[in-house]
């Protein structure tokens, strides 16, 4: 590839690749065909598959959810994208009521292996409803795996991962970074559940995921400049948790600033402080800190960066890490 | 299906509107067409994020409002920003949503406009939650509920007819096929015959009506509106239109449709069949033409105007509204915003 691939096209090549891996892989959605979606995400996929491994389907979140249900029982794989966040929650109740629970209703005996995507998150200008976090839904509902890149190559490798796995797969795709190019690596693909850490650093733990990743090693980046070494952690995947990792990188540096969009009142970012701070409780210098959007619905366009987490509250918050006076 | 002027300006039906009344949606029209235009030049400039057309739909958007009467609601969708300054609402108003601003910026119980929001089809069974609550304060109230023809796939689609006619609520559903849902043709929306044979399901009456005829859907919806009025319930009006323009600026119809058919539905122009016609019968004069278009120019000048005004935004409103009164958590974070904003830099 002469120029550096987009996350999205990163995705796609991830969507053709398993489409061509597997015959039971079928996508479907609204405007997944001709159009190739709205980010242009299955762009060239009934193309080159045809119209009955890539469609569109009639308008309707929950009939696109629930007829997946019922192809996955039946032995196709498939994967269906949600156009935007907010638009993900007409099928609310086919993914709480039943693609999260099937598997233990049946005893395991019903598995379904599906994946859905769902562009997320803000920073995009975008109205009301184009811009929701909504991870913390998925990831409080038991028996859906939630997973979300930050970088093209995991964009490719989860993605490639999720349609995989046996279990269904909430795939969230930081929007803001749809259009970000970078270096494609196309292995290994990493398995659900491992987080990484991005950068190694002494003095505090940035614990991150999707669209908070590069808002967090911009801010490391910030406070190296100002004397501070700075480590990143990124999930990738918010379920399965890997404590694993999070807690090792948190015991390094005995401090520790979780960094989320959502709204942080019961929310994964919640999560994950509560696990840092039962978990690390004797390696702590500092109480955890929680950098996250405010408790509110997503703001209009013009006023949506005061809600960002941003470089400058991630590092007010760092300050606040009881450092010794020197 | 119901038409009364047909696309070369022929009369083909009987009982057409008043001349008076037509001259006026003929202005309305005018009206609306510059509104759609000067949006979007707006967005174009950049003063205006995103803005989705109207553009060969003007007929719908001013009949559903010109048939309301003032206490009546109209329950618009994001596409009906010219539906809602027909209603007599300040398109500048109207346009906070889309250059982002605020997610509404009328008083919807002052002007009896629903807020605008995108999840489609979900303002439908607000509308009958809004015409039901009427009858039981014994008001003769009528709700307008649009959507498209896309919209019609949701289950609250669904739902709202089948509560609608279940409490006979007063409610006018209107859909406006314009053929396509971003990408995605009528025909993978519904193998019905019609949309407006969807009624039958629910014990909706349901006509089509050409969506190009402004003729044709005043008297379908003053129709309906009476039947609603009188407490004989609700009925859908399915009006059959064409977005000439792409879905939203964002959008590449080149993609899903080709220019032959667009130049075929620009041939069945709302405005151009009723300037014919009005012309014809000599109501309309090169006089009244002129007033129209000044009207329409002045009406454009005031959103230029307006948007090129930088609205001063107050941080602190984000946390104001979000309940009748603001928890304490909330009350915490518009302290330590303030307080950033007013710290400067690190
Ligand atoms: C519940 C929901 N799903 C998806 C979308 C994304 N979306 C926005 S407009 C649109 C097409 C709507 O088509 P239609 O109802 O025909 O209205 P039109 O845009 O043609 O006026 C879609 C899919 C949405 N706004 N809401
Ligand atoms: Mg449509």
């Amino acid at each position: 590839m002469s120029e550096k691939p987009t996350m999205i096209q990163a995705l796609n090549r991830a969507l053709r690749d398993a489409m061509a891996a597997d015959g039971s892989v079928v996508v479907f959605g609204e405007d997944v065909g001709a159009l190739g979606g709205v980010f242009r995400v299955t762009d060239g996929l009934t193309a080159e598959f045809g119209e009955s491994r890539c469609f569109d389907t009639p308008l309707a979140e929950a009939g696109i959810v629930g007829m997946a249900v019922g192809m996955a029982m039946n032995g196709m794989r498939p994967v269906v994208e949600m156009q935007f966040d907010a638009f993900a929650y007409p099928a609310f109740e086919q993914i709480i009521s039943h693609v999260a629970k099937i598997g233990n209703r049946t005893r395991g005996r019903v598995r379904l292996p599906m994946v859905i995507r769902v562009p997320y998150g803000g920073g995009i200008g975008g109205v009301e409803h184009h811009c929701d976090s909504s991870e913390a839904y998925y990831a409080h509902t038991p028996g859906l795996l939630v997973v979300t890149p930050a970088t093209n190559t995991d964009a490719y490798g989860l993605l490639r991962a999720a349609i995989e796995h046996p279990d269904p797969v909430v795939f969230l795709e930081p929007k803001k970074q749809y259009f970000t190019k970078e270096e494609l690596d196309l292995h290994p693909v990493p398995p659900i559940g491992q987080a990484v850490v991005r950068r190694e650093g002494s003095d505090a733990t940035l614990i991150a995921y999707g669209p908070s990743v590069p808002v967090a090693l911009a801010a490391a980046e910030q406070a190296a400049a100002e004397g501070r070494d700075l480590a990143v952690v990124d999930l990738r995947s918010i379920v399965p948790f890997d404590d694993e990792t999070v807690t090792a990188a948190v015991r390094r540096t005995g401090r520790a600033v979780v960094v989320a969009e959502a709204p942080g009142f019961a929310s994964v970012a919640s999560e994950i402080a509560a696990r840092v701070s039962e978990r690390c409780f004797h390696h702590l210098e500092a109480p955890v800190r929680r950098v996250t959007g405010f408790d509110v619905p997503y703001p209009p366009p013009k006023l949506e960066r005061h809600h960002l987490p941003g470089v400058d509250r991630i590092l007010d918050a760092v300050d606040d890490l009881q450092w010794e006076v020197t | 299906m119901e038409r009364l002027i047909d696309e070369t300006g022929a009369v083909v039906g009987h009982g057409l509107p008043a001349p008076e009344v037509l001259l006026d949606g003929y202005r309305a029209l005018v009206l609306a067409r510059r509104l759609n235009e000067q949006a979007g030049a707006l967005v174009r400039q950049g003063r205006l994020a995103v803005y989705p057309s109207s553009h060969g739909q003007e007929a719908c958007q001013v009949a559903a409002a010109a048939v309301l009467e003032e206490t009546d609601w109209l329950f618009p969708t994001y596409r009906d920003v010219a539906a809602i300054a027909a209603r007599g609402v300040d398109p500048l108003d109207v346009l906070v949503m889309l250059r982002g601003e605020w997610h509404c910026g009328y008083d919807p119980i002052a002007t009896r406009v629903a807020p605008q929001a995108t999840p489609l089809a979900t303002q439908l069974p607000h509308a009958v939650g809004v015409g039901h609550a009427a009858r039981l304060k014994g008001e003769d109230t009528v709700v307008m509920a649009l959507c498209g023809d896309g919209a019609t796939s949701e289950g609250d689609f669904h739902e709202a007819l089948n509560f609608a006619a279940v409490f006979a609520a007063p409610v006018v559903f209107l859909v406006q096929n314009n053929k396509y849902a971003i990408s995605v043709p009528l025909s993978r929306q519904s193998a019905a015959e019609s949309l407006a044979a969807k009624g039958v399901g629910y014990g909706v009456p349901g006509v089509r009506v050409d969506g190009n005829d402004l003729a044709a859907l005043t008297v379908v919806l003053t129709e309906a509106v009476a039947r609603a009025r009188r407490g004989d319930g609700p009925s859908l009006v399915e009006a059959d239109t064409y977005r000439i323009q792409a879905h939203t600026n964002a959008d590449d119809p080149s993609r899903y449709r080709d220019d032959e058919e667009v130049q075929r539905w620009r041939l069945r122009d709302p405005l151009l069949r009723l300037r014919v016609h009005l012309t014809s019968t000599g109501a309309l004069t090169p006089e009244l033409e002129a007033d129209f278009a000044g009207a329409a120019e002045e009406m454009a000048a005031h959103v230029r105007a307006g948007m090129s005004q930088d609205n001063a935004l107050d941080p602190a409103e984000l946390f104001a509204h979000v309940y009748s009164t603001p928890t304490p958590q909330l009350r915490e974070q518009a302290a330590q915003l303030a307080a950033e904003l007013s710290g400067g830099d690190r």
